[in-house]
């Protein structure tokens, strides 16, 4: 009798949130959803703006290569497509991250196994840096520094290379090309692949390098053998992740690179463009009718950078979740 | 005692893993061989110029150490030829990083006097001598439109961080990858979004859009790095709380935010640091003023679009003056992220 006093009766277990916290919580979920409701009215009121023009000009509108707003009155004889804008996007950002993603291995590689502690730390704090260095900067750096070498250089490149379709320039001008341009994207990007690539080596099997070395390889061995191929799907994300920003950069490109209509594959060629700086040139002095054209031309960038983000994100998240 | 000591002879410690004298006197050879060949390449052929010598030495070196250690075999050779790419490769990167900031401090140097900080450019046209007119504007108009612009971001970033750490509710994993997302939107959508309904409801360009525009591209950067934060307090924590019979909100606002103070601070100033550059959105949305603005529904001025206009003038001074504020928005946001650098290793210490 007395012992089953003692023994305590089982507490009722409340599980259910009291007011307070429904109230929290309901109030945080709808901050937090803020975001996806942000991309979504992006996306809407780009539409809405320049869906006229995506039922005037249909498919055309994407691959047209004519910009012509013919006369302001009548919006009939205007003929406006961004196909040209749209390949010149894709040439730069090629030439950014062809030269980028070579450059960004090296530099990680260096940081995690080559350079002294002490240097590699302030490499890495280096890096935050340099990747935060306003694209205006990029931009006037580019203008006034990279753009006469660039010019004195493409001079002989051409002479040279001339055989090879991309590398010849009928016109004899040069300056303000794609491959300048796609340098300056290059500079820019190659902090943020470096920084994600330096990630991935960095966690790297120690055990496998030892194992590596154990049997004699060398540093170049193990590196090859295991910090590459263990990095390789975090590296293809942060190259998607620069691919994302060279695609969307705007007063750099805006500022290297002579905006004309007209797919220009010859990149050491003085013409080119990008949608992003499209938008920013013509938005001064658009009509109306231009504005909406310049909103969709917005959508589409909008959507093709997200679709690359998306990837790069999904690849690098997958990545995490197998170190 | 001390006779077998001495009879014993200890021998020296040998370091095999040092670096020996030959190995430093050998590519101290190596490299210098290499800083001639590239010198006698960029003084004969037409890729002249300082950049055009540390390419060249950039493609020496590989060589040079090829042909030097090809004796040892072939594995030796390869290790030491990719050590020298490597190399070669880093200093491609890094000298232009210098070059950009040895360039801004050079020029932008040149546009400071005295009242450099305190003017604005009301009674100076851009082309006028340097000793009138500054960048006072720009700079408050920055300053307004990165204050308004935390104010509302770091509370929403902060919120969507509580929302997927603490609460983990259903659409956590997804608010996540469309944050990510969102970070990459580009800076000129943002802009053209808020022009395409705040501007066009408003009528014309004003420093809310410019810093509503701000915002999107803060709040990515807020939410991510608060997030990281929150995952560093310990679950022991939050039991504490919750066995003293404390409700989540509580728990939330009086235990896990206090402890990770800092860092949301450290991510604010990140924030802060990624939109204060921004150009392009600005441009669709801010426009540009030449007085020090006291109305936040008129254009207003900003540090990139100082430099923007300016650079477009073509002017020698209008240049120098873009120098000037490219120097001050560059010292802005090195000093932004020292700071937050610093307090994030001292929240990292706790």
């Amino acid at each position: 009798m007395i012992q089953d006093d003692l023994v305590p009766q089982h507490r009722k277990l409340v599980s259910s949130y009291t007011l307070v916290d429904r109230i929290f919580r309901r109030v945080i979920t709808t901050g937090g959803l803020f975001s996806l409701v942000i991309l979504g009215l992006i996306g809407a009121f780009l539409l809405y703006r320049g869906f006229e023009i995506f039922s005037d000009f249909g498919f055309s509108f994407i691959t047209g290569e004519v910009w012509n707003i013919g006369d302001p009155m009548d919006t009939s004889t205007a003929v406006l497509g961004i196909g040209a804008m749209l390949m010149g996007s894709v040439i730069t950002s090629v030439i950014a991250i062809v030269i980028a993603v070579p450059c960004a291995i090296a530099v990680a590689l260096f940081i995690e196994y080559y350079s002294p502690k002490r240097l590699r730390l302030i490499l890495t704090a280096v890096l935050d840096l340099v990747a935060a260095i306003p694209s205006v900067i990029f931009g006037i750096w580019g203008y006034a520094v990279l753009l006469p070498i660039i010019e004195d250089w493409s001079v002989p490149l051409e002479r040279w290379l001339d055989f090879i379709p991309i590398f010849s320039v009928p016109s004899g001008i040069f300056g303000r090309s794609p491959f300048l341009a796609g340098v300056l994207l290059a500079l820019m990007v190659i902090p943020i692949v470096t920084s994600v690539a330096r990630e991935v080596y960095s966690q790297a099997p120690r055990d496998l390098i030892d194992a590596s070395y154990a049997l004699g390889g060398t540093r170049w061995g193990a590196i090859r053998n295991v910090v590459i191929p263990f990095g390789r799907s975090g590296l293809v994300g942060g190259a998607m992740l620069g691919l994302g920003r060279a695609l969307g950069e705007t007063v750099a490109v805006y500022l290297t690179l002579n905006l004309v209509f007209d797919i220009n594959f010859r990149i050491l060629g003085s013409a080119g463009g990008n949608v992003a700086s499209l938008i920013a040139t013509k938005f001064g002095e658009a009509t109306e009718y231009e504005l909406k054209a310049l909103m969709a031309a917005g959508l589409v960038l909008f959507l093709v950078t997200l679709l690359v983000n998306f990837m790069a994100s999904f690849i690098v998240n997958r990545s995490r979740k197998i170190l | 005692m001390t006779t077998i000591l001495d009879a014993v002879e200890v021998p020296t410690p040998k370091r095999p893993w040092n670096k020996k004298r030959q190995t430093f006197i050998r590519s101290a050879i190596l490299m210098s061989i290499s800083l001639v060949f590239s010198w006698l390449l960029s003084s004969t052929t037409e890729l002249g110029g300082v950049l055009g010598f540390y390419l060249g030495l950039a493609v020496c070196l590989p060589v040079v150490v090829l042909i030097e250690s090809i004796r040892h075999g072939r594995n030796v050779a390869i290790d030491r030829v990719a050590s020298s790419v490597i190399l070669a490769m880093f200093g491609v990167v890094v000298i232009p990083w210098i070059s950009i900031v040895t360039t801004v401090y050079q020029k932008g140097s040149k546009a400071f006097y005295w009242g450099y900080l305190t003017t604005d450019m009301r009674f100076t046209a851009s082309g006028e001598s340097l000793e009138f007119g500054g960048a006072l504007h720009a700079i408050v108009g920055t300053l307004v439109m990165v204050l308004i612009a935390s104010l509302i971001s770091v509370p929403l970033g902060i919120t969507a961080a509580i929302y997927i750490v603490e609460i983990k509710g259903r659409f956590a994993s997804s608010v996540r990858f469309f944050t990510q997302a969102m970070s990459g939107v580009p800076s000129i959508v943002a802009g053209l979004f808020i022009y395409s309904t705040i501007c066009i409801f408003f009528g014309g360009f004003s420093a809310w859009a410019g810093a509503l525009a701000y915002t999107i591209l803060m709040l990515p950067t807020v939410a991510r790095t608060s997030e990281e934060v929150l995952k560093l307090v310990p679950d022991e924590l939050r039991a504490a709380s919750y066995a003293l019979g404390a409700s989540q909100a509580r728990t939330v606002f009086q235990v896990v935010l206090p402890t990770i103070a800092t860092g949301l601070v450290t991510s604010a100033i990140l924030g802060i640091a990624r939109v204060a550059g921004e150009t392009a959105p600005l441009l669709l949305t801010a426009s540009y003023f030449v007085a020090t603005s006291r109305n936040l529904n008129e254009p207003i001025a900003s540090l990139p679009i100082y430099i923007f206009s300016n650079l477009g003038l073509g002017d020698a001074n209008a240049t120098t003056r873009a120098w000037g504020g490219s120097l001050v928005l560059l010292i802005v946001v090195f000093v932004l992220f020292s700071v937050a650098r610093g307090l994030s290793a001292r929240l990292s210490r706790k």
